[in-house]
């Protein structure tokens, strides 16, 4: 996947070296973002409140 | 030519379990630091915004010429009303939990104001007021305003900026209950139906750290206030001033 994704990046090692970081870059920016906000609700404990149960 | 090597299915199914793990470290990696840290400064902020509006609305008037500073107390506190849902009011101070820890307060405790604030719970009192004021804040994700709240001390300051100046009070115990343990709100803690005569503060988060089977609590007595006109406590100042100027 990975293999298939350098091979079809196109010119010499350094700009595919290049295009590789930007692609990474713009995926860790979306994680942090939108993706790790949206699932941290899921995943931490949001009762930090007592209540009468 | 170099030899074309063909993308197999265990290949690709391996590459993404790989990148599946290495996405859930890094979301760990962001839960417990990066993304703390990013809201964590964001409230502060909102903080210091809040606490320069309110110096706007009263600067602070110059000293009146050297008088012998009688030890005379500044008198009752004032005492303002709780707001709207969601609107924040108040900034807490808490200097055992760092020296630049100021967090806005805003009425409510559901999720979306807790999602950035600390929340005040409604219907109890506010800063200075005799009863027992209290809030809730997150301890993980969230900016987790009382991540180290398990390190206050007997004897710790907790200040509440407000508009009318600044509300002191001294840590006196801590508590550990269940979800379900109300009592802590009474305006007399744990003792339904007696009146109150004491000030007295209530913060209440999830316990254990990243988990929410219990609830620690932590009690203040209310010590003194500061009016506005005066300045800040001398023990923030610096945190005042550093506000002050950003």
């Amino acid at each position: 996947m990975y293999g298939a994704l350098w091979r079809a990046l196109p010119g010499p090692w350094w700009l595919r070296l290049l295009l590789v970081l930007i692609l990474v870059a713009a995926v860790l920016a979306a994680l942090v973002l939108w993706v790790f906000p949206w699932a941290d609700h899921f995943v931490t404990p949001q009762e930090v409140t007592v209540e009468q149960q | 030519m170099k030899q074309r090597r063909r993308v197999s299915v265990v290949g690709v199914i391996g590459e993404l379990l790989i990148t599946a793990g290495v996405v859930v470290l890094l979301f760990l990696g962001w839960q417990v630091w990066l993304g703390n840290l990013i809201s964590g400064n964001a409230q502060a902020e909102e903080a210091q915004a809040l606490s320069q509006a309110w110096d706007r609305e009263a600067p602070a008037e110059p000293a009146e010429p050297a008088e012998p500073a009688a030890p005379v107390g500044p008198g009752d506190p004032i005492v303002q009303p709780a707001p709207e849902n969601a609107v924040a009011f108040a900034n807490l101070i808490v200097p055992r939990l760092g020296a630049d820890y100021t967090r806005p307060v805003a009425e409510g405790v559901n999720a979306d104001v807790l999602r950035t604030k600390i929340g005040h719970y409604p219907g109890t009192q506010t800063p200075g007021g005799v009863g027992n004021a209290a809030f809730a804040a997150h301890r993980t994700g969230n900016g987790s305003p009382f991540y180290d709240i398990e390190k206050m001390q007997i004897g710790d300051s907790i200040y509440f900026e407000m508009e009318a100046g600044w509300y002191k009070y001294v840590v006196r115990s801590l508590e550990y209950v269940h979800a379900s343990g109300v009592g802590v709100l009474d305006p007399v803690p744990q003792s339904p139906g007696i009146a109150a005569t004491d000030r007295v503060l209530t913060l209440t988060s999830c316990n254990p750290v990243f988990t929410a089977d219990e609830r620690i609590i932590v009690y203040s007595l209310y010590d003194t206030w500061f009016p506005r006109s005066g300045g800040a406590p001398p023990e923030i100042a610096a945190l005042a001033q550093a506000s002050a100027a950003s």
